[in-house]
This record gives C-alpha cells, structure tokens and sequence, in this order.
C-alpha cells in the first residue's frame, strides 16, 4: 500500500482519476450511448432498402425539401447578418456596444417554443410587422418565410461567435501595409481581411446550418405544418411517432442525424484550417 | 484605425447592424412583454396564477432542480478525469461529451422512446416491472440530462486544462487528500466557470422543447412543463395566456443573460 502510494506520487498523479473517470464513462454511457445506439440499432432493423423507401416518399422528400430550403435560406441570412455583427462588435467603438453584444446571445438564452410564440404573433396579421407586411401583400406566418425566419432567429449566434475571436486576433500590421501601399479599404477587407476569417465564417455557416435544420420548437409555430407545403422533416418524423409508426420516424430521424453529423465534420475540417491559418498569419 | 479616412463607412455599417438587431432579436423580445401585458397586470396575473400554468412551472423548476446538480457533477467529474490525467482516448471522450449539441433534441427524444418505450428494447421489462418512463417525469428528466450534458463539462475542462495541475501536484506532496486539494485547490480556480455552466445549463434545462415534447406525452396537468404548456395554450387560441407564460421564461432567460455578462470577465481568473 505504502509502496503503491509512493509510486504514484512519484509518478506526480493526482487522485480520483479512477472515481472520475469511471462516473463519466457510465453517465456518457446510459444518457448518451446507449439511446443513440438505439436508435442505430433500429436503423439496421429497417435496413437500407427499407430506410430508402421511407425517406424517398413524396411526403417526406417535400419535408426535407422544405426543410433544406428554408435552411439555406435562413444560413444566407446569418452569413451576411452575422458578418456584419462581428465586424461592428470587433472594429468600432460606440455607445451601445455591450448591450449589441450581449443582444447576440438572446437567441439561445431565449426557449425556442418561446421564440417560436413571438415570431409567430409579431408577424401575424395583427402583429407589429404582420399587419403592415400583410397590407404589402406579404405573407410570412404559415409560408416558406416563416420557416426560414424561425431558423435563422435560432442560429443567430453561430457565425458571430466564430467570427468575432478570429477578427480580435487579426494583425493590424498587414492592414497597415496595404493601406501604405494605398490599398482602399474594401480592397483591404476583400484580399487581407476576408481570406483571414473566411475559414471561420464557413464554419460558423455551416454550424447554423446544421441547427436550422434539425430546429422543431421556433419553426413548428410558425409553419403551419400542411403537408407536402409546410412540414419540416423534425415535425414529420414527431408525427409519426404519435401515429406509432416508429419505424417512419426513425429513418427520417436517422437521416437529420446524418445531415448533422457531415456538416459537424465538415465543419470541425474547417475550424482546424482556421487554426492552421491562424499559425501561419504570425 | 483602417477607415479613419472614411468616417460615413462606420456610422453606415453601425447603423445598419444596430437597425438589423432591433428587427431580428430586439422587436421578438419586447413582443413578448407587450403581449403578455396587453389586457393589464390583472389579467397577466390571472393567466400566471392559472393552476395549469403554475402546475407547469413548478414542474419544469423540478425538471431543472433535478437536471442541474446532476450535470454538474458530470461536468466536474469529466473535466477532472479529462483535464488532470492523461489516458488513451481522451479526445474521443471530449468528443462524446459534446455528442448532445450535434443532435437535434427531437432525434434525441426518438432515441429515448426506441429504447424505453412501450416498443421501445427496454419496454418490455419495464412493463413488467410496472415502470413508467415514457410520458412521465423520469422521461422529462432524462431528456433534459441528454440535451444539457455537455453545458458545465465544456466551461470547466478548458479551463482546468489551461490551469494545468502543478497547484494541485504541490498540494498532493504536502499530503492533501483528494477532497482536500479539490475543494480548497481547484474548486477556488473554477468557481466562476461553473457558475457560468450552471447559468447555461438551467437556462438551456427550463427551455428544453422538442426532446420533452417527444416523451412527456403533453398530459395536460400532468406532464406538461412550462414551454409545452405554451404550445398548447397557443394551441387552445388562448394567445394572452400563452405570452404570460412565455414572459416568465423570457425574464428567467435575460436574467441568464446578465449573470453570464458579469460572469464572462471573472471566469478566466
């Protein structure tokens, strides 16, 4: 025992080692693991052919259809919205600015269903933008829009927050060097600024993306949720699962699952390509 | 700095992202009060002091009493294994400790009911056990354990590792037990950290929506927390009495916001 002691303190390890390990192994297991193994297992039970079947069925290629349209569009969005944002937050000094900065954050502090409540009123027909847009012409409740309005509210976040560390840690000398070599400042921001961040930019993107499209509390508010018109893919596959058709649900969930677990990757590639850039700048 | 030569670009760029902001995140957010508050404090105290919304409340402060402590224990328990040992598959761990962000909450109540409802692997036994999982507070809470793990772990273990472990080596040669070096040692060094998690992970747990809505069955009364019980006044056309309730969990998450804010400038030191 004494021994044992001594060799581990020699060896400079600290305790509990096994105590925490062994508590995270197990919670990992039972809350994390063993439900998505589930729900893998199930994937295997429906089988390729069957799990084809169930995804290519004109209700469900018009949810996912839907489902990516409105995705991309509210990404779109974020780019340009959340570019500007970091840019603003990082580059200029005005009154104002914590609050703009902590205003980011509303969108995950807020509950989407809560979110998904006052998207929905405050565009509908009597709501502080419905009425006037309604009077234009323009339909947002219920249509395409909403949807896309409703995810990018959600994801708002994403690209400001990756973008934001990458443009604070930008070297002011190269700017410095082209201004003096007469560079006019949208050059400066299209060939020394942009190329910088535009690893973290795509990342940010395509983590949005990647929430937009398995977003369910904000979009089923607004959506109005009519088949084959309204329906995302998360709200197809809660229906089925109230009609008891967990087979249904599963494929479709299993392939969102799929959609998040590429654009993950895709995006942890590059975040590590920011990374390697951001070596190389210094 | 770059556009010193150029001062219309910022006030233009400042303006715009200023105007954008008060479109996309502040006019959804005063919407809620202005609701909720449109007929006079005495029906908004009327519609809070409703027995299905208080019914709702208090369960999704139980759901959050329950979710929080125990993911703050995981949170510690992984960022001390993770952050002060070295072992193989360490970068897996962090992986899968971060598994819960990338699934939609809804595909994580699909994978609850595969695996604990009544057709689910574990049904069958626990029908015959007489337990009920599924579309009760077990479902709830273990939903909510899913979609929030990854909150405390991920503000702690960065931390800890930037910290490295050379106070708590010290601390083991003067004879510290475990407990002692953690509680006196690194506990000091993540107060704030964990605070911050905290904060992130009830604000996160009182929302939870989707996952919830997949297992808790929406029985009104019964299981129904407080941002189902939203949908389903929204649902009942009871419009006023749904932004009352959403009102109480828009205050819960500003208040989230401005802890964080005074959180965020202590949390490295």
């Amino acid at each position: 025992m004494t021994v044992a002691v001594a060799r581990v303190r020699a060896k400079r390890v600290l305790p509990g080692f096994t105590l925490s390990l062994g508590t995270t192994l197990v919670y990992l297991a039972v809350i994390v693991l063993i439900p998505v193994v589930a729900l893998v297992l199930k994937g295997a039970e429906i089988g390729p052919a069957g799990f084809w079947a169930i995804i290519s069925s004109p209700r469900a290629l018009a949810a996912f259809r839907v489902t990516f349209t409105a995705a991309a569009i509210a990404t779109l969005i974020n780019a340009l919205y959340g570019l500007l944002m970091a840019w603003v937050l990082v580059r200029y000094d005005f009154p104002g600015k914590r609050i703009l900065d902590a205003l980011m954050d509303i969108p995950f502090a807020l509950p989407t269903a809560v979110a998904g409540l006052s998207l929905t009123a405050l565009y509908g027909p009597t709501g502080w933008f419905g009425a006037p847009l309604e009077a234009g012409g323009v339909k947002v409740v219920y249509t395409l829009a909403g949807i896309a309005l409703a995810m990018a509210f959600t994801s708002i976040p994403f690209v400001v927050r990756t973008v934001q560390p990458v443009l604070e840690d930008l070297d002011p000398a190269m700017e410095q060097a082209a201004l003096t070599l007469g560079a006019k400042p949208f050059t400066i921001f299209r060939r020394v600024i942009f190329p910088s961040i535009l690893p973290a930019w795509l990342a940010g993107c395509t983590i949005a993306l990647a929430r937009s499209l398995g977003e369910f509390g904000a979009v089923v508010f607004i959506a109005g949720n009519l088949p084959f018109n309204t329906e995302i893919a998360a709200l197809l596959a809660f229906i089925r699962l109230e009609e008891y058709d967990y087979t249904g649900a599963s494929a479709i969930a299993l392939a969102l699952l799929l959609a998040a677990l590429v654009l993950l990757a895709v995006s942890n590639l590059l975040q590590s390509w920011a990374m390697r850039h951001k070596g190389a700048a210094r | 700095m770059t556009h010193s030569r150029n001062p219309l670009l910022p006030r233009l760029l400042i303006a715009l992202a200023v105007g954008l902001t008060l479109i996309l995140v502040v006019a959804p957010l005063a919407y809620i009060f202005a609701r909720a508050l449109q007929e006079g404090w005495r029906v908004y105290a009327q519609n809070i002091l409703d027995p299905a919304t208080l019914h709702a409340i208090w369960l999704t402060t139980l759901v959050a009493l329950i979710v929080v402590p125990v993911n703050l224990v995981f949170g510690i328990a992984a960022a001390w294994a993770i952050a002060k040992h070295r072992f193989p598959g360490r970068g897996v761990l962090m992986t899968v400790i971060e598994i819960p962000f990338s699934i939609s909450p809804i595909i994580a109540g699909i994978c609850y009911l595969l695996l604990y409802g009544r057709q689910g692997l574990l049904g069958p036994w626990l029908a015959e056990h007489d337990l009920q999982v599924m579309f009760a507070l077990p479902g709830i809470v273990l939903v909510t354990l899913f979609v929030t793990a990854p909150f405390v772990a991920r503000e702690v273990l960065p931390l800890m590792q930037a910290q490295g472990s050379e106070q708590e080596q010290a601390a083991v040669t003067l004879g510290a037990s475990g407990w002692q070096i953690f509680r006196r040692v690194t506990l000091p060094n993540i107060r704030w950290a964990l605070l911050y998690g905290v904060v992130l992970c009830t604000a996160r747990a009182v929302g939870e929506f989707g996952g919830v809505s997949v297992v808790s069955g929406n029985i009104r009364g019964q299981t129904n927390t407080l941002p189902l019980h939203i949908e389903l006044l929204f649902n009942d056309l009871n419009t006023s009495g749904a932004f009352a309730a959403a009102s109480t969990l828009t205050l819960l998450a500003l208040v989230a916001l401005v802890l964080k804010a005074l959180l965020e400038g202590r949390k490295e030191g």
